[in-house]
């Protein structure tokens, strides 16, 4: 590492305050896009730590595929769905919130336990450094050539998948009639269990 | 040499920042009304793990770093996990035209 220890060591603060703020934030601001946005900063800082560990190609495919894709594609989820609802009040929301905070604080205290009494063989092997990237290309080569394989079939089945899974329409021929169909509407139809309020759209007929 | 590579940042530091995103990820999980915000906080537990496993990789493991690999590993099965899943959530937000975790109640016994 190049840069001076003091330095090191600020960066790592100032670094992970951000993370643990902006993760806080991503979970309790009620406006869900400022969530998303916070959550890029998230990842933006969680790759500096990544640079700060000496993983220069970990740090950049964390700031491509997570800030690049991931945000994005959330991003354009949360316009998708942004329907301004209000939500019903459920009995026993606030306890039920203290209650898994208290869970989560124990889980939190029980990892810290963990992360402060083993005894970490310390010093370990002298880090890399800059070679990082020829040892992670040989290792995803050689010996990690399988699961590298494995995870070309999986984002190909993700992608298939996330365009089955969203498609809105999908036109098939009826059975009956021999016509084109709307599967999508179809579906809705014979299924009324999926819909809780069902409330009749005023055609052209009813309107006086 | 070993003064020059020692890091001056303790490996429990990492994992303390670590913890901490893992637990508000768990937490913005359980609590969260929004169904994206639910997949939000799995990507902040993921990345928690990640930090995990580049952290132990620099510090245990530095001449071999199979962390870095199985971070990668993790990155991308993250990727597929939010494109599936943002997927099924506009799928279900277009059968019950909500996204309201409280509602998606089909499957509660």
């Amino acid at each position: 590492m190049s840069i001076a220890s003091t330095t090191q060591q600020i960066c790592f603060v100032v670094l992970s305050a951000t993370t643990v703020v902006g993760s806080l934030g991503v979970v309790l601001l009620p406006n869900i896009v400022y969530s998303a946005f916070l959550l890029g900063g998230v990842f933006l800082s969680v790759a500096g730590l990544y640079l700060l560990l000496n993983a220069s190609f970990v740090a950049a495919a964390q700031i491509l595929v997570y800030v690049g894709a991931v945000n994005v594609l959330i991003l354009f989820a949360i316009m998708l769905v942004n329907k301004q609802e209000t939500l019903a009040a459920i009995p026993g929301l606030l306890l039920r919130r203290l209650l898994s905070g208290a869970v989560c604080a124990g889980l939190f205290a029980l990892l810290l336990r963990v992360a402060f009494t083993t005894a970490w063989a310390l010093p370990g092997p002298p880090p890399v450094g800059e070679e990082a990237t020829i040892r992670i290309g040989e290792h995803l080569f050689t010996d990690y050539l399988l699961p590298f394989e494995l995870a070309s079939v999986l984002l190909l089945m993700a992608m298939i998948g996330a365009i089955v899974l969203a498609r809105r329409d999908v036109f098939t021929t009826d059975v009956i009639t021999g016509e084109p169909a709307d599967q999508g509407l179809i579906e809705k139809e014979r299924t009324p269990l999926l819909i809780e309020t069902t409330t009749p759209e005023p055609t052209l007929l009813s309107k006086p | 040499m070993s003064t020059d590579l020692a890091s001056p940042i303790p490996l429990e530091g990492f994992l303390t920042v670590a913890a901490m995103l893992f637990c508000v990820g768990v937490w913005g999980l359980i609590n969260s009304r929004n169904a994206v915000r639910v997949l939000m906080s799995i990507e902040l537990m993921l990345n928690a793990v990640n930090i995990n496993l580049m952290a132990f990789s620099n510090y245990l493991d530095g001449q071999l770093i199979r962390g870095q690999v199985f971070a990668i590993f993790v990155i991308t099965v993250a990727a597929a996990e939010a494109a599936v899943g943002l997927a099924i959530l506009l799928s279900l937000y277009r059968n019950r035209e909500t996204v309201d975790m409280e509602r998606f109640n089909l499957l509660r016994w």
